[in-house]
């Protein structure tokens, strides 16, 4: 009994400092947010005090509804990019790369050893208007004003380069933990590669699939850098609007209002796609 | 002939009608999926080799967007912008701090949710997933509007210090929590039942057994420090890391050397990855060991 005990405390020592620092600085956080959120601003003091002011999210969302949209739109777009890029080279690590496949891993992870900002700069150069790339799309009709930079399609391009190890990475993890014996035994019952394909291996993978959309779609949405550097005035997402609502025009109530909203509907839109793909992927599997 | 079974080569009965046209396309189509996949590894790396050429050149203006000549003179004073050189040492002092503190909270949390049992499992695994699943932006923004609210501290190292290690407990728990689920107990009781009591057998069994996981989680926590924007743009008042820099710079124009010094961590960074896949595969031999392995394989099925 007593060492039933001394083991428990032993478990909420080795807890206390994540825990007290998880709580503290971003749970506690977030009530402060939901707090700011409804406050009505002392006219030209830049102090706040609470009101239940709901119309703070009203008028949030009907002045930046656009952004909003777009940035889900953005998002969505260069998720299923990601996720039609990343399959086949994660497929071909897991089951047909041999000893190229640490070589091959490593490229997937490389792009992250560069700085972000700096690799999203670089996308600057390779989108640029007098760029090979930018005439090539040109020639073959892909790029008809033969301008890219500063478009949407710049914007989701950057975005689908810049998350697309993570989608990789988990999409991997699925396919590798395959049994190549059921992929051996579908050819043996004389299913053809596509049915393999999609009978067998796809299903087993859709863990990867369902994790690897989450964890590129969440920082996807919310994501302002290349919506800085590769967009226009047109193509500003909700991050680009929370960042300048806080940090320039110092909107608080307006921000934190919107920035809830963001995070309320990830919240719905993550919920219903893990009900809607049936699994129990998205990281936190219990620990054994 | 017929024998062989109907997998792979469909039609190759009509192999000597086949045109060369044919075989090319033939060919195409059996590996397309490695073509693709190679393709896909290009382009992770063309930004890469983007950046790296760029680190030559010699613009004409205040922007490094364009190619106008090779030259070396960057990379042979990378660090002659004071401006940029405070920015990266004040990333790097971060980031370290940020490593160590998160690093040895997230092992302790890990520990707990992996070896004991206690109220409130659940809720301590929600805690450490949430903030994965959280936007930076409303990290960073809420974290902001903790600290404007209770005046205190005043932004500047102490919050993005703070911040940091928020946002890498939970990638570090999740790392060496998956090292210790494949973690081979019976090691743990052969040291107790050599009469070595709880602590020594953290000290000189699990604690080396586990430091692979441990520095993995690091290095992870440490790549996302010294990479951070976002959560940084929110809570830095006026201090300044690299990547603050660069964004500030991006407006008024960016100089050559936020390419060479982007090069010079990633070389680091590839560095002490291999020194890391060494120290793993170490720890693989050490496990390795085990005469008695076959035998306990064969017995447990019949225990069980």
């Amino acid at each position: 009994m007593a060492a039933a005990i001394r083991r428990r405390s032993v478990a909420y020592f080795l807890l206390f400092p994540g825990a007290f620092w998880l709580i503290v600085f971003f749970v506690i956080p977030l009530y402060f947010m939901a707090k700011l959120s409804l406050d009505t601003e002392i006219p030209g003091t830049l102090h706040y005090h609470f009101t239940w002011h709901w119309d703070n999210y009203k008028e949030a969302l009907e002045l930046y509804d656009t952004q909003f949209v777009r940035s889900f739109i953005y998002a969505g777009i260069a998720t299923f990019l990601c996720l039609v890029i990343a399959y086949p080279l994660a497929y071909v690590i897991a089951f047909k790369a041999g000893r190229w496949r640490n070589l091959m891993l490593f490229a997937v992870v490389a792009p992250f050893f560069t700085t972000y900002l700096v690799r999203t700069l670089a996308w600057k150069t390779i989108l640029a208007d007098e760029s090979p790339v930018t005439e090539f799309l040109h020639a073959i009709g892909l790029a008809p004003n033969s301008h890219i930079l500063y478009t949407a399609v710049a914007v989701i391009a950057g975005i689908t380069y810049n998350f697309l190890p993570f989608m990789v990475l988990p999409l991997y993890a699925s396919l590798e933990r395959i049994d190549v014996r059921v992929l051996e035994a579908s050819k043996d019952l004389y299913a053809s590669a596509s049915s393999t394909f999609w009978k067998v291996t796809l299903p087993l993978s859709l863990p990867g699939v369902v994790a690897g959309t989450l964890l590129t779609f969440i920082p996807a949405v919310g994501d302002y850098i290349n919506a800085e550097f590769l967009g226009g005035a047109n193509n500003r997402m909700i991050g680009n609007v929370i960042q300048s609502l806080y940090l320039t025009q110092s909107n608080y109530s307006s921000a934190a209002a919107l920035s809830f909203v963001l995070m309320a509907v990830i919240m719905v839109v993550v919920f219903v796609y893990i009900r809607f793909a049936g699994s129990e992927a998205l990281m936190g599997q219990e620990a054994v | 002939m017929s024998a062989t079974p109907a997998t792979a080569t469909p039609g190759r009965g009509s192999l000597s009608a086949e045109t060369g046209v044919a075989r090319a396309w033939r060919w195409l189509r059996e590996h397309a999926v490695n073509i693709v996949a190679v393709l896909v590894v290009v382009y992770l790396l063309i930004p890469i080799v983007v950046i790296f050429v760029f680190s030559f050149n010699n613009p004409a203006g205040r922007y490094n967007f364009t190619w106008v000549g090779f030259t070396l003179s960057h990379w042979s004073h990378p660090f002659s912008n004071t401006e940029l050189t405070n920015a990266l040492l004040m990333s790097l002092k971060l980031a370290l701090l940020a490593t160590v503190i998160s690093t040895i909270i997230g092992t302790m949390m890990a520990l707990a949710l992996v070896r004991h049992s206690f109220f409130g499992r659940r809720v301590t695994n929600f805690l450490i997933v949430i903030p994965m699943a959280t936007p930076e932006v409303v990290m960073g923004a809420s974290l902001l509007s903790f600290f404007l609210i209770l005046g205190t501290p005043a932004l500047g190292f102490e919050t993005l210090l703070i911040a940091h290690v928020m946002f890498c407990i939970s990638f570090v728990v999740v790392v060496v929590r998956s090292r210790l689920i494949g973690f081979d107990r019976s090691l743990e009781e052969a040291a107790k039942d050599l009469g070595a009591d709880a602590f020594t057998t953290f000290r000189l069994v699990t604690f080396p057994l586990i430091l692979p996981g441990i520095f993995g989680g690091a290095m992870l926590a440490f790549a996302l420090s010294i990479d951070d924007f976002v959560i940084s743009n929110f809570n830095a008042g006026s201090t300044v890391t690299f990547p603050l820099y660069i964004f500030g710079a991006a407006q008024r124009g960016i100089p050559v050397e936020v390419y060479v010094v982007a090069m010079i961590l990633f070389f680091g960074t590839v560095l002490a990855m291999g020194f890391a896949t060494l120290q793993q595969r170490r720890a693989e031999r050490m496990t390795a060991i085990r005469p008695e392995q076959e035998e306990s394989d064969i017995a447990l099925p019949g225990i069980a």
